[in-house]
C-alpha cells in the first residue's frame, strides 16, 4: 500500500488514535488483508504501540494479517443457518476447494470463511461471495455458484 | 439547503415536502433490503425506472426504493399505491406487465398477489396478508413509506417532530420522566428500565458524557438492528438526540456490526443530511442544543457487543469487558458517565414522546410495555421480520404469523435469546412473549432471535453448535468462561460422536453452574442456559445418544446412515453423478445401493433424489 493511500486513510480520521478500528478495516478494504508495512507506519504516526495493532488485529475476526483470495466466500454458520443445513454447505465447499475455513486456494482464486451472521436470516442457509448474497443455498447449488463467481 | 434555524422552518419545510409529493398521483415502493437484495431487488428497481420513462410516467409516478419490510420470504416484495396492491417475489421479467396491466390499466396480475400455503387464498393488500395483520408494526411500520437515503420521506412521515417537541416544550427532567411513565426497557436483552439508566446518567457529576447506540447486533439468527437502521435511520438519530438532551450529553456513538455495508451507507448519509439541515450539530432547531454522532465499526467479536467492552473499543482499545465495581452509565467512554442503549430501545423514543407514555402504555402487559421486533426464522414457513406487542403467546407467533412449520412436519422448539437464551419445547406454547416469562423457563427474551426447530433439529446439536460458538467468542479473560465452555463444547461433541458416557450429564450440569457462577460479564454468566434448557426439556435426547447411541433426528452423523429404498428407486442415476464418494453403486436402471464405508453422509444424494428413495437411519 503506498504511502500516499495510508494517509488519506489516516487524515479522513484527523489522525486520531481513537478511530484504529476504523482505519484498519479501511485498509483492509483496500488490500483485503492488513499488510505489515501498513501497520508499523501507523503505529509510528498514531504512536500506538505496534503490538497494540497485532492484538487488535488477531482479536477480531473480521481483520485479517494474511493476503485473502481473489473470490471471497463467507459462509454463514449462524444459528438460523445452521438449523437450516449450513454445515452442509461448508462441508461441500471445503471439500470442492479443498481448504478449510480461513484459507486460501493455492492458486489463490478462493478463499473461505465463515461468519456468525449476515443478517440475511430469513434467507438461510446464506452465503456471501464477493459481496452479493445468495440466500436458500444448497449444495446442489454450489457448483454453478462458484462458476457463476469466478468468471 | 440552508441549515434549519427554529422549528417552524421544520414545519415550513415539512409542509412543502408533503405538497411535492401530492402531486404525483401514485407511489410505486419496492423493497430493497439485504434480503430483497439477495432476489434481484435492485434489477427490479431499475427495470422499474426504465419502464416507468419509456412509458412516459415519471411525472405520475413517485418510485420509491424503501428499506426491510419485513416479510422476506416473499421478496422482492412491490406495492402500488393507492390501492395498497402487494405484489410478491417480483422478478424482473415481471416489470413490464406490472406497468402495463396494474399501472396503466389498474387490472390485478392474480399470479403475483401474496396466496398462503395452506388455504391457497390469495390478498390483494399487503396489511390484509395474515403475516402482517396480527402485528402492531408502530415502529416497522414506517419503513414501507421511507427512502432511507432521503430525508424527506422521514420527515414525510412526521419525522423529527418529537425532537422539536422535546427541545422546544420538555425539560430534560420531562423528557425522562415520560420514558419512565412508559417504562421502556432495554431491548438489547436485559430489559433494564432505559428511564432509570438515563436518571443515572444524568445525575452523574461531570460535564462530558456520551450517548450510545448498540448496534453490534451479535445474536447470530437476529437482524431487527440490521433492518431499523437499515431502513430508517433517522429514527434512531432522532431517539439518539432525545435522550442526549434528557441525559446532558453532547456526543454520542453508533458501535456497528461491521458485516452490515447497507446500514454503514444508509445511515453514514443520513448523519450527513441531518448535519446539512441542523439536525444535528450546533444549536439544533436555534435551541442552543449541541449534538453531533460519529459511526464506529465493530470487526466481528461477539464480546464486543458487551457494554464495557463496547466502550473500550469505542476508546480504540480491545473490546473486552472489565469489572464493573463502577457501572458505565457513571464511569464509561474515558471515564465520563456513558448511557447505552440498543437500537430497538432508542428506536422507541420518539414514538413515545410523541404520542405520549398513556398511549404507549396501552400496548403489551403489565409488567412489558409496548411492543418487540422478533427475527423469525428457522424451520417456519413466513420468515422474516415481525413486530408484535408484548406478552403474546409464543404459539400465536409461530402458527398464525408464522404459518406453521414447512412440509407438515412436527413443531419440537423455539429458541429465544441468543447464545444466552434456552430453547423451550411444545408444551410451553402458550407462555407469553415478554421478559419475565421467559426468563422463568430458563430461556431469556434476548434481542429478538426466534428461531423455529422441527423434528428433523437435534437438540444436542443445538447445545453443542452454541458451545461451539461460545467458546470461539469466549474472551478468554475468565478461566471459568474460556475452559468452562471449552470443556462443555467437547463433551457435547464427545455425545454427538456417539462417544457419550452416563456420567456426562451430571458433569454438563456441574460445568454449567461453575461457568454461570464465577464468570465476569454475561457472556459466561449466561453461557450455560443454551445447555441447561435442552437438558431440561430434551434430556431424553441426550439419552438416547448416549445409551443407545442412536441420533432420534436424524443430524448426528456419525449416528446415522443413508440407505436406498430399493422399492422407490428407479436407478436414474442422479444420486450418483452428484457423490462426491463415488459411494453409490450399481447399474443404470435398476435400484441403486450406497456403500456404507465411503459414504460420508453428507446428504447430497438425499438432496438430489427425486422420489425421495434415500432414507436416513
Ligand atoms: C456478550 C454480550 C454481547 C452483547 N451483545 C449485544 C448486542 O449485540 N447488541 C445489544 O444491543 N446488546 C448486546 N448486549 C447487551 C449490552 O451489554 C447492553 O446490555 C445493552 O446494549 C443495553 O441496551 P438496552 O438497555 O437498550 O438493552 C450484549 C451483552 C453481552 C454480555
Ligand atoms: S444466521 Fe445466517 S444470516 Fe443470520
Amino acid at each position: 500500500m503506498k504511502e500516499k493511500e495510508l494517509e488519506n486513510i489516516i487524515n479522513k480520521y484527523r489522525a486520531d488514535p481513537t478511530e484504529i478500528m476504523n482505519m484498519l478495516l479501511d485498509i483492509q478494504e483496500k488490500e483485503k488483508f492488513l499488510p505489515k508495512t501498513a501497520l508499523s507506519y501507523l503505529s509510528g504516526k498514531l504512536g500506538l504501540p505496534l503490538t497494540r495493532l497485532y492484538q487488535m488485529a488477531t482479536f477480531y475476526e473480521a481483520l485479517s494479517l494474511t493476503p485473502s483470495g481473489r473470490n471471497q466466500i463467507h459462509v454463514c454458520t449462524g444459528t438460523a443457518c445452521h438449523v437450516r443445513g449450513a454445515d452442509g454447505i461448508l462441508n461441500k465447499l471445503e471439500q470442492k476447494l479443498s481448504i478449510k475455513p480461513g484459507q486460501v486456494t493455492p492458486d489463490q482464486k478462493f478463499s473461505l470463511k465463515t461468519v456468525n451472521c449476515l443478517g440475511a436470516c430469513a434467507l438461510g442457509p446464506v452465503l456471501l461471495v464477493n459481496g452479493e448474497y445468495y440466500g436458500h443455498m444448497s449444495a446442489l447449488k454450489i457448483d454453478s455458484m462458484l462458476q457463476r463467481s469466478s468468471e | 439547503m440552508h441549515r434549519l434555524t427554529s422549528v417552524e422552518e421544520l414545519e415550513k419545510i415539512r409542509k412543502i415536502t408533503l405538497e411535492e409529493k401530492s402531486k404525483k398521483s401514485s407511489c410505486l415502493t419496492v423493497c430493497l433490503g439485504t434480503g430483497c437484495q439477495a432476489y434481484a431487488g435492485q434489477r427490479v428497481y431499475e427495470t422499474l425506472k426504465k419502464e416507468i420513462t419509456s412509458h412516459n410516467l415519471t411525472a405520475e409516478i413517485e418510485l420509491k426504493a424503501t428499506g426491510c419490510r419485513g416479510f422476506c420470504e416473499q421478496g422482492p416484495i412491490l406495492v402500488l399505491y393507492p390501492g395498497e396492491i402487494c405484489y410478491c417475489r417480483v422478478q424482473p421479467e415481471n416489470v413490464p406487465d406490472i406497468i402495463k396491466t396494474t399501472v396503466i390499466e389498474n387490472r390485478i396480475i392474480e399470479d403475483l398477489l401474496y396466496q398462503d400455503p395452506v388455504t391457497g387464498q390469495r390478498f390483494i393488500k399487503e396489511s390484509e396478508i395474515p403475516f402482517y395483520r396480527n402485528q402492531s408494526r408502530i415502529i416497522l411500520g414506517a419503513n414501507r413509506f421511507i427512502n432511507p437515503q432521503d430525508l424527506g420521506d422521514y420527515l414525510a412521515q412526521g419525522g423529527y417532530r418529537a425532537l422539536a417537541k422535546t427541545l422546544e416544550e420538555m425539560t430534560p427532567e420531562q423528557v425522562i420522566a415520560e420514558i419512565e411513565k412508559a417504562n421502556l426497557r432495554g431491548r438489547g436483552g436485559g430489559g433494564f428500565p432505559a428511564g432509570l439508566k438515563w436518571e443515572t446518567t444524568r445525575r452523574a457529576p461531570a460535564k462530558k458524557k456520551y450517548v450510545i447506540v448498540n448496534a453490534d447486533e451479535g445474536d447470530p439468527g437476529a437482524y431487527m438492528d440490521r433492518s431499523l437502521l437499515e431502513g430508517n435511520p433517522h429514527l434512531i438519530l432522532e431517539g439518539l438526540s432525545i435522550g442526549a438532551y434528557a441525559i446532558g450529553a453532547d456526543e454520542g456513538f453508533i458501535y456497528l456490526r461491521q458485516e452490515y455495508p447497507l446500514p454503514l451507507e444508509n445511515l453514514s448519509i443520513a448523519i450527513k443530511q441531518a448535519e446539512e439541515y441542523g439536525l444535528l450539530g450546533t444549536n439544533i432547531l436555534g435551541t442552543g442544543f449541541n449534538f453531533s454522532v460519529k459511526i464506529k465499526r465493530g470487526a466481528g467479536a461477539f464480546v464486543s457487543g458487551e457494554s464495557s467492552a463496547l466502550m473500550s473499543a469505542i476508546e480504540g482499545k480491545i473490546g473486552e469487558p472489565r469489572p464493573k465495581h463502577i457501572n458505565t452509565a457513571l464511569s464509561g467512554i474515558n471515564g465520563k458517565p456513558s448511557n447505552l442503549n440498543n437500537v430497538e430501545t432508542w428506536a422507541n423514543v420518539p414514538i413515545i414522546i410523541e404520542k405520549g407514555a398513556e398511549w404507549y402504555t396501552h400496548i403489551g402487559n403489565a409488567t412489558n410495555k409496548g411492543t418487540k421486533i422478533f427475527s423469525l426464522v428457522g424451520k417456519v414457513n413466513n420468515t422474516g421480520l415481525i413486530e408484535v406487542p408484548m406478552g403474546i403467546p409464543l404459539k400465536k407467533i409461530i402458527f398464525d404469523l408464522g404459518g406453521g412449520i414447512p412440509g407438515g412436519k412436527k413443531f419440537k422448539a423455539v429458541q429465544t435469546g441468543g447464545p444466552s437464551g434456552g430453547c423451550l419445547p411444545q408444551h410451553h406454547l402458550d407462555t407469553p412473549v415478554d421478559f419475565d416469562h421467559l426468563h422463568e423457563l430458563g430461556s431469556m427474551m434476548g434481542s429478538g432471535g426466534m428461531i423455529v426447530m422441527d423434528e428433523e433439529t437435534c437438540m444436542v446439536d443445538v447445545a453443542k453448535y452454541f458451545m461451539h460458538f461460545l467458546k470461539d467468542e469466549s474472551c478468554g479473560k475468565c478461566v471459568s468462561c474460556r475452559e468452562g465452555t471449552r470443556k462443555m463444547y467437547e463433551i457435547l461433541e464427545a455425545i454427538t460422536l456417539g462417544q457419550g458416557k452416563e456420567e456426562d450429564i451430571p458433569l454438563l450440569e456441574e460445568l454449567a453452574w461453575v461457568t454461570s457462577n464465577t464468570s465476569l460479564c454475561a457472556l459466561g454468566r449466561t453461557a450455560s442456559n443454551p445447555v441447561l434448557s435442552t437438558l431440561k426439556y430434551f434430556r431424553d435426547e441426550y439419552e438416547a445418544h448416549i445409551r443407545e447411541k442412536r441420533c432420534p433426528a436424524k443430524v448426528c452423523k456419525a449416528l446415522i446412515q443413508y440407505t436406498i429404498d430399493q422399492e422407490k428407486c428407479n436407478g436414474c442415476g442422479r444420486c450418483r453423478n452428484l457423490c462426491p464418494q463415488k459411494a453409490i453403486e450399481g447399474e443404470k436402471g435398476s435400484p441403486l445401493t450406497i456403500n456404507a464405508q465411503s459414504c460420508i453422509r453428507c446428504g447430497i444424494c438425499r438432496e438430489a433424489c427425486r422420489f425421495e428413495a434415500v432414507i436416513v437411519r
